[in-house]
């Protein structure tokens, strides 16, 4: 058994993000889109963490807890458009939401 | 060698969890999948003795934007959206983009991988031997970081007072 370096946290981050991104690229339901944009978000912190433990510097974690707050931000912003969204449309179909195409 | 199996266990919960949050047909099964991973994640940072955002993760990500995320599934009827089509017209092109990506990335980690070793020799304005990762962590966020720290907070009001007058019938 190898030890673990910050390479093995890097290939985890970025099987996340892809993860996330197949997520946010592929599925109709906007509750999942904003899941992935979750998974998305925690992969950036997996990278962060994974630095500031290898360089024995603060500075990543400091750098995680703004992302976490952005992500708190963003999802609720995301549930409140979600919420006004199904109010006037009755849908969460992301591709049924053209109301700007002609 | 406990490190090393630890860290494969997270992984597979972070993985596992993420793919299955995104393949689920029914939302709430999404949003459980989704705790799992996020609890792997949790567990990686305890692994890397980030102790304070092992909490924070566990209280902020489980605790509360898990709890938002299953109560818009709660007011919001999703039982027709689980019987339609879930994936997009153009899911095939979106594929093979994140599997291009994906490639590329991998061959990036692999070629640089050896490149990190000689980052982990320079310690650059490290952390006072027996400080606690919380009370460093502290330290740096109330001096060097505090104007970031309170536009953040301006911010958090932002999202809270925005996400108030969207989700309400009538202003």
């Amino acid at each position: 058994m190898h030890p673990i370096t910050t390479a093995h946290y890097l290939a985890l981050s970025a099987g996340l993000l892809l993860i996330g991104t197949v997520g946010v690229l592929t599925r109709r339901n906007i509750v999942i889109v904003l899941m992935s944009i979750e998974l998305i978000l925690n992969a950036v912190n997996i990278n962060l963490v994974a630095f500031s433990h290898t360089l024995h510097n603060i500075n990543g974690q400091i750098f995680a807890i703004f992302v976490i707050t952005d992500a708190v931000a963003e999802a609720a912003v995301g549930l409140g458009i979600l919420i006004a969204l199904f109010r006037n449309k009755e849908t969460v179909q992301a591709d049924e939401i053209d109301l700007l195409k002609w | 060698m406990l490190d090393t199996i630890l860290f494969y266990a997270f992984a597979l919960l972070v993985l596992g969890g993420g793919i299955l949050t995104i393949t689920q047909r029914n939302a709430v099964h999404s949003a459980v999948c989704l705790i799992v991973s996020l609890l792997g994640v949790a567990g990686l940072y305890l692994l890397q003795q980030a102790e304070f955002l092992f909490a924070v993760q566990i209280v902020l990500y489980v605790g509360g934007i898990m709890v938002l995320f299953l109560f818009v599934i709660m007011l919001v009827n999703l039982d027709r959206a689980a019987h339609e089509r879930q994936f997009n017209r153009q899911w095939m092109v979106a594929l093979a983009a994140v599997a291009a990506v994906g490639a590329e990335v991998s061959y990036f980690l692999y070629r640089g991988a050896g490149a990190f070793h000689v980052a982990e020799g320079a310690v650059a304005g490290g952390a006072p031997a027996g400080a606690g990762n919380t009370e460093v962590l502290a330290d740096a966020l109330f001096s060097e970081y505090l104007l970031p720290f309170e536009i953040a907070s301006i911010l958090l009001l932002v999202a809270v007072v925005g996400s108030v007058i969207m989700a309400k019938k009538r202003i």
